[in-house]
């Protein structure tokens, strides 16, 4: 047993955090790290910064131009990255559709699309949740007709976030209504700006865009952008989900949001001393850290399984399930540190060179939002009632 | 033992309920609450006609209820709909008024209950967080009358209040029970600057600077130095409106999640056949239960010696904390991603339902008062 990391692992660390203090503007991490708006262009700023150095691809295969970090690598890189606020990556083409590609997809995709994720030409997102499939996902009634050589694809998808930016879309699409569900399901590649396809907003309860509705009337696909064979999709849907088990916990931005809380605790006064002192406001915190550090731990442990081969289990939806939950109780006393404070919200505060003063402390306004916002972390990627129905198939052989 | 409401607030209750059921729907409300008030002038005319705003106050000041119970029926009829109009703020303020204000003073509610002049309480300030003998603005006296010097926060509808009840210190420190005092001032007033804004769950709100602001002797309610007590009164009437307005969102958020796992089908049945969720609505529904009993308790005791009230209020509000925040995260929760939604309902009464712990002390801040209240009541 030996709880720290390798040298070679401490090298690396320290390679990563010197990358982040002098690649990552001060711009971009000054807006994560205070909660305000990121803008597409911030987003594909940092995207290309990593591509420059060659570390976007670092999970990938070195067959395919990638650096095959290993599962603690990539959860260090993720650490460190959100503990110095650099912006999320957008996972879909890079870490969800890349990987399917790469098993999945013919040569002549592998060389078309992967260069295009890198460069940032193409912006995936991802077409899989609809209006009557969310936690049943396999139920899912988007339709794709052969014609020739062509599929037609009439349906919608639902939830699709940042849609808004992407030019491209991969869909899990109903080809099949015989036999079970799960094998009518074929991985189709449609480009969003075929005509029939249609982007709408769905407004989040803090009045945010992320998400969207995606339309399809008659959309025209070429068949060479089916992924692997016909009704075969659900089997490379779920490869994904096993395959994926870094950052699955949210470690770090538990890191980030912790202590973020515990500044905002020490500045908060509750007659007249700091509310970190107060002692029930210090022991909500105090629980809330115990757990992240176990949290911490069992994540390590996990990927340390991974790397040393062994089978994905429940892990990764245990992972899921208490990483939300820890961040969302972050948010929550977060919040609640605020006291009054919480309640005041301006939408155009979140911009940056809103230059009115702030309404109470200069951290408060985006705060709430955020507790809100973070509400969809035991909602999406699977629901945390679908990991705890994984979790009971997998362990209590009922 | 009698637990049924009177006849007539049996009536009241009903019509409250109707009036925001069928001329306040959600869309509506939402439309309200983005325009320049953050409420309708024409609601609040109509509300008055209804007796809604009357219905707050005793018959010594022109009302027609305000008793604990009188309070309880009307917010929870509020809470359902989500009213943004200004009834928090007119409560707190007018009783402030009526139970210490001067006949010229108490003549002015008769005006708010008409609907025609709007009262907001101006005591919060930056550093005051729920404790309101922490409160530090000076007012300190000049000739026949004082001067007002400070600042102000989140002070609901004190953006478009026609008059502000202000608490200020006329001596003492921050901390001191004593030397607080309360003043009812123009809003217009010269050295007054406000900076109205909306809050998460779509209210309104303003930060208030008073910069030498000149008030007369006779704007003072009640005592010299004694107004904690007074704003004690009127800040546990909020607490109560705001526990029955929670009891009122909890139950709308209850029905539609019941609702939503009625009709919503997965896996070939409605998720409501799943046991794992029954359970958890199961949960909620007790809360609300044990919500609407501390309700009564703290509405029956309004009356009551202040220790004694107070203990009630804390425990309601304390409960509602913990309730609110089980109700408004489980129902986002069961409903998925459409709970993440603006456009579906359920995320308004579960923004409502966490902002209330921010309102008048949270969950933390009344358990402190509880246990320091329990050697204190009588016996």
């Amino acid at each position: 047993m030996d709880l720290n990391y390798t040298d070679e692992e401490v090298a690396f660390r320290d390679e990563v955090r010197a990358f982040l203090k002098a690649e990552l503007p001060k711009r971009i991490s000054d807006k994560v790290l205070k909660s305000l708006r990121l803008t597409k262009e911030d987003m594909e700023e940092w995207h290309a910064i990593l591509n420059r150095k060659g570390w976007l691809a670092h999970a990938w295969p070195k067959a395919f131009g990638g650096l095959e970090w290993d599962a603690v690598e990539r959860n260090i890189f993720d650490e460190e990255c959100a503990v110095a606020g650099a912006p999320r990556l957008v996972p879909f083409g890079l870490n969800m559709l890349a990987p399917v590609l790469m098993a999945f997809g013919s040569t002549e995709q592998q060389q078309h699309y992967l260069p295009r994720i890198l460069d940032g030409t193409d912006w995936w997102c991802q077409g899989y949740s609809e209006p009557g499939s969310g936690s049943d996902l396999a139920s899912l009634k988007t339709k794709a007709v052969r014609e020739g050589d062509h599929y037609i694809v009439n349906g919608q998808k639902t939830w699709t976030t940042l849609g808004q930016h992407a030019n491209m879309i991969f869909c899990l699409v109903r080809t099949s209504s015989e036999g079970k569900q799960q094998e009518g399901i074929s991985f189709l590649l449609i480009d969003m700006d075929t005509p029939g396809v249609e982007v709408r907003p769905i407004l989040l309860l803090n009045g945010e865009h992320e998400v969207n509705e995606v339309f399809f009337d008659n959309v025209k696909v070429p068949v060479e952008n089916l992924v692997g064979e016909e009704n075969k999709g659900w089997t490379y849907a779920k490869f994904l989900l096993l395959h994926e088990r870094t950052g699955i916990a949210g470690v770090g931005f538990s890191m980030a949001g912790l202590d973020h809380l515990k500044e905002i605790a020490k500045d908060q006064k509750v007659d007249g001393k700091p509310l970190i002192e107060d002692p029930y406001f210090a022991a909500r915190m105090a629980e809330v850290e115990v757990d992240l550090a176990a949290m911490r731990t069992t994540n390590l442990r996990v990927l340390q399984a991974a790397k040393d081969g062994a089978a994905a289990g429940p892990e990764s939806s245990m992972l899921k399930i208490k990483g939300t939950v820890i961040r969302q109780t972050i948010n929550d006393l977060t919040r609640r540190a605020l006291g009054p404070f919480a309640l005041p919200f301006s939408s155009e505060a979140l911009d940056v060179g809103y230059n009115e003063d702030p309404i109470g402390p200069e951290y408060a306004n985006p705060v709430t939002g955020d507790y809100f916002n973070n509400r969809k972390l035991s909602i999406f990627g699977g629901s945390n009632e679908i990991q705890k129905n994984i979790i009971t198939k997998v362990t209590m052989g009922l | 033992m009698d637990f049924q409401h009177t006849e007539d607030r049996r009536m009241l209750a009903d019509m409250a309920g109707r009036y925001v059921r069928e001329q306040y729907a959600i869309e509506d409300r939402h439309k309200i609450a983005a325009g320049e008030n953050g409420y309708s002038k024409e609601k609040w005319a109509e509300f008055a006609e209804l007796g809604l705003i009357g219905a707050l106050f005793g018959e010594e000041v022109g009302g027609f209820g305000g008793a604990g119970f009188d309070i309880a029926v009307v917010f929870e009829e509020l809470g359902k709909g989500l009213v943004v109009e200004p009834f928090l703020a007119n409560l707190i303020a007018g009783k402030a008024i009526s139970v210490a204000g001067s006949d010229q003073q108490k003549a002015m509610l008769e005006s708010v209950i008409g609907g025609e002049t709007t009262l907001a309480l101006a005591y919060g300030e930056p550093t005051t967080r729920y404790s309101l003998n922490q409160i530090a603005m000076g007012g300190s006296t000049i000739g026949n009358g004082y001067v007002l010097n400070g600042h102000k926060s989140v002070v609901l509808n004190g953006d478009s209040a026609d008059h502000l009840v202000v608490a200020a210190r006329t001596s003492g420190t921050a901390g001191d029970d004593s030397g607080l005092s309360l003043f009812l001032i123009d809003a217009n007033s010269e050295g007054i600057s406000r900076r109205g804004f909306g809050t998460n769950d779509g209210y309104k709100a303003a930060e208030i600077m008073f910069s030498k602001v000149e008030v007369s002797q006779d704007a003072l309610i009640g005592t010299e130095g004694e107004g904690l007590s007074i704003l004690e009164t009127a800040i546990g009437w909020g607490i109560l409106a705001v526990c029955a307005e929670a009891l009122g969102a909890m139950q709308v958020a209850s029905d539609q999640t019941l609702d939503y796992l009625k009709t919503r089908k997965q896996f070939g049945v409605p998720i409501g056949k799943f046991q794992a969720l029954q359970h958890r609505l199961v949960d909620m529904l007790i809360e609300i239960e044990q919500v609407r009993s501390a309700l009564i308790n703290a509405a029956g005791h309004m009356d009551a010696p202040a220790n004694e009230r107070d203990w009630h209020l804390s425990s309601l509000k304390n409960l509602v904390g913990r309730a609110g925040k089980l109700i408004g995260e489980e129902s986002i929760q069961m409903h998925g991603g459409i709970g993440m939604t603006f456009e579906y309902s359920v995320a308004h009464f579960a923004k409502r339902l966490i902002m209330i712990d921010h309102l008048f002390g949270d969950t933390d801040h009344h358990l402190k008062k509880i246990i320091d209240l329990s050697g204190k009541r009588a016996a």
